[in-house]
């Protein structure tokens, strides 16, 4: 256990190096987050009450989404870039001889990016939103928390479905494709796009039953208090079944895969 | 002289020298005409075209190579262009779905945002085939690897723009044009000579302008190698903005693009004259028209700012 906690705390500290990236990474997230509150604006002026939402909880939408881009790696980018290249070059067999189980090891150090994420690159946006226009943030610690815990049960779904996207690279080489297809339904079927409940019919259904809600629906929708009681324990069910079931077809998937490594000695 | 005081002065010197000899080489033969008489005039006239044109030839070489080692992986190939078209259409889905509520937004119809979407998507998307690449510069030059390209008897910017080049983005381009297509299909246009020539016209425009914007933002790098990202928010994150209708946001967001960061001459200003709408803040017409003047403006500008970042460039060092 000790060696999972060294690994997470490793996460943290290696994404916190880049000072200046994430001061760049803030600033981007800031300008697509004004952008893209105002075209919610102006649709919300069309159609107040859309999804259930009013005007200022849409906008407070945008920026949920903006400060949990990156914390749940919808665009990709976290670990599993990593992870397939290992697997093409070869390196993985080394992993493969390590004293530590494969998927918890990375998993650890997914979670402590996660952690410096939310901080350096969820905070400032946040803020810079607050400050422009009229959020409808939570004045309670307990809504706060139970936000927190579905953020984390996010990020470990996200993880799940990165680490079977990676390991597909054991029978493709190149990773590129499936991951670029793998982010792309993240992008559509979180809700990063357009909230899942602005979504019509069968396909809003649809939408919210998939992993991918737990990305960013979800945790948006329990920091916006639609959430309470048991409907908040479902919630997290509900991120909890996909997270152990993801995480179970990762390691199945893990063991039909290293089947197929050959150590080329010499 | 260069050599002997990186040899004194260790290892961030010599980069230094490695870079000023690059530069200064490329301002010996591009800048050598103005000093002099006529003759000599010509011969920098001369020696810039040729600068051109092998720039031209080794970006073409270049892209040749990584379009054939792009087949090697041609599953890998056929799955990214896909994606890369879906990725750019997602886009267009939001847009969908939003009117699948409402019949207009910010006043404007589904076919009027589809032009402004179609034209910007088209313009960006050729843009990012050609120079996309360059948004690596800053990993370059911190994994020291820059330094490679300064010693090739190729322009830099050729070499980093053909580096790593990636044909699926053609997926993007597709699906600007298709957007375009249909938004010019049906939108209701009283449409004149003049008029169907401007939209050939701001495709092309547009991707000079865009291709300006990306250029700064690599030259930016120089100094902020880290800052990539802030890159992004000026051209993915101008593409998106100009997707929509300049009436949704702010008056002083759109003053911004109009006069800071010459966006809005992408689409917006000439776009809003093909459609007969009115500019949300008040400028002469004519600047409808302005769109080639802004274009080989921001060219220039964007080629200052390449050649002050790469006199500025200190390799790593080591």
């Amino acid at each position: 256990m000790r060696l999972y906690a060294v690994v997470v705390a490793g996460g943290f500290r290696r994404f916190a190096t880049y000072r200046l990236a994430t001061v760049a990474g803030v600033f981007t997230n800031t300008v697509f987050g004004f952008i893209i509150a105002h075209t919610y604006i102006a649709l919300w002026d069309e159609r107040p009450h859309l999804g259930g939402y009013d005007v200022s909880q849409a906008v407070t939408y945008v920026w949920v989404g903006q400060a949990l881009l990156v914390t749940v790696a919808l665009m990709g980018g976290g670990f599993e870039d990593e992870l397939i290249e290992r697997i093409r070059t070869g390196d993985i067999a080394v992993d493969l001889y390590r004293p530590a189980d494969l998927q918890l090891f990375w998993l650890s150090g997914d979670l402590g990016r996660a952690a410096f994420h939310i901080l350096g690159r969820g905070v400032v946006p946040m803020a810079c939103g607050a400050l422009a226009f009229d959020l409808a943030l939570p004045g309670s610690a307990l809504t706060w928390g139970a936000f927190l815990l579905a953020v984390l049960l996010g990020v470990v779904v996200s993880f799940a479905l990165r680490f079977l996207v990676a390991l597909s690279a054991f029978w493709l080489m190149d990773g590129a494709g499936v991951s670029h297809v793998s982010w792309l339904t993240g992008m559509f079927f979180s809700g990063m796009l357009l909230p899942l409940n602005v979504f019509p019919g069968v396909l809003g259904e649809v939408a919210r039953a998939l992993p991918w809600s737990s990305l960013l629906q979800l945790p948006a929708d329990v920091l916006l208090g639609m959430y309470t009681g048991w409907e908040l324990a479902g919630v997290y069910a509900f991120q909890a079944g996909w997270a152990v079931a993801l995480l179970g077809a990762g390691r199945v998937l893990q063991r039909l895969a290293t089947r197929r490594v050959v150590v080329q000695g010499g | 002289m260069a050599g002997s005081e990186a040899l004194a002065g260790g290892g961030s010197h010599g980069a230094g020298a490695v870079a000023d000899g690059g530069t200064h080489g490329a301002g010996a033969v591009a800048g050598g005409g103005s000093h002099g008489t006529g003759a000599l005039a010509d011969g920098g006239a001369r020696a810039r075209r040729a600068l051109l044109t092998d720039g031209v030839r080794a970006y073409g070489l270049i892209v040749a190579m990584w379009v054939r080692s792009t087949m090697t992986y041609r599953a890998s190939f056929v799955m990214t262009t896909l994606a890369s078209f879906a990725t750019t259409a997602f886009d267009f889905v939001a847009i969908l779905l939003m009117f699948s509520h409402i019949d207009a937004l910010g006043g404007y119809s589904l076919a009027e945002i589809a032009v402004l979407y179609g034209v910007t998507g088209t313009a960006f998307g050729l843009c990012d085939l050609v120079l996309g690449s360059v948004e690596r510069l800053g990993r370059r030059v911190r994994d020291g690897t820059l330094d490679t390209l300064l010693v090739r008897p190729v322009p830099v910017l050729a070499q980093i723009a053909a580096d790593r080049f990636a044909l699926r983005r053609v997926g993007r381009v597709a699906q600007g044009v298709l957007v375009l297509g249909y938004g010019l299909l049906t939108v209701d246009v009283a449409w004149t000579p003049l008029k169907a020539l401007m939209v050939p016209a701001m495709v092309l425009t547009g991707a000079v302008i865009f291709g300006a914007v990306f250029v700064v933002g690599a030259a930016f790098q120089f100094w902020a190698q880290d800052a990539a990202q802030v890159q992004n928010a000026f051209t993915y994150g101008g593409n998106t903005l100009l997707q929509y209708p300049p009436t949704v946001f702010t008056k002083d967001l759109v003053r911004g693009v109009t006069f800071v960061v010459p966006l809005a001459f992408v689409n917006w200003l000439p776009a809003l004259y093909v459609l007969g709408r009115p500019y949300p803040v008040e400028v002469p017409q004519w600047l409808a028209f302005a769109p080639p003047l802004v274009a080989v403006a921001a060219g220039w500008a964007s080629g200052i700012a390449w050649r002050a970042g790469l006199r500025a460039y200190r390799s790593t060092g080591s």
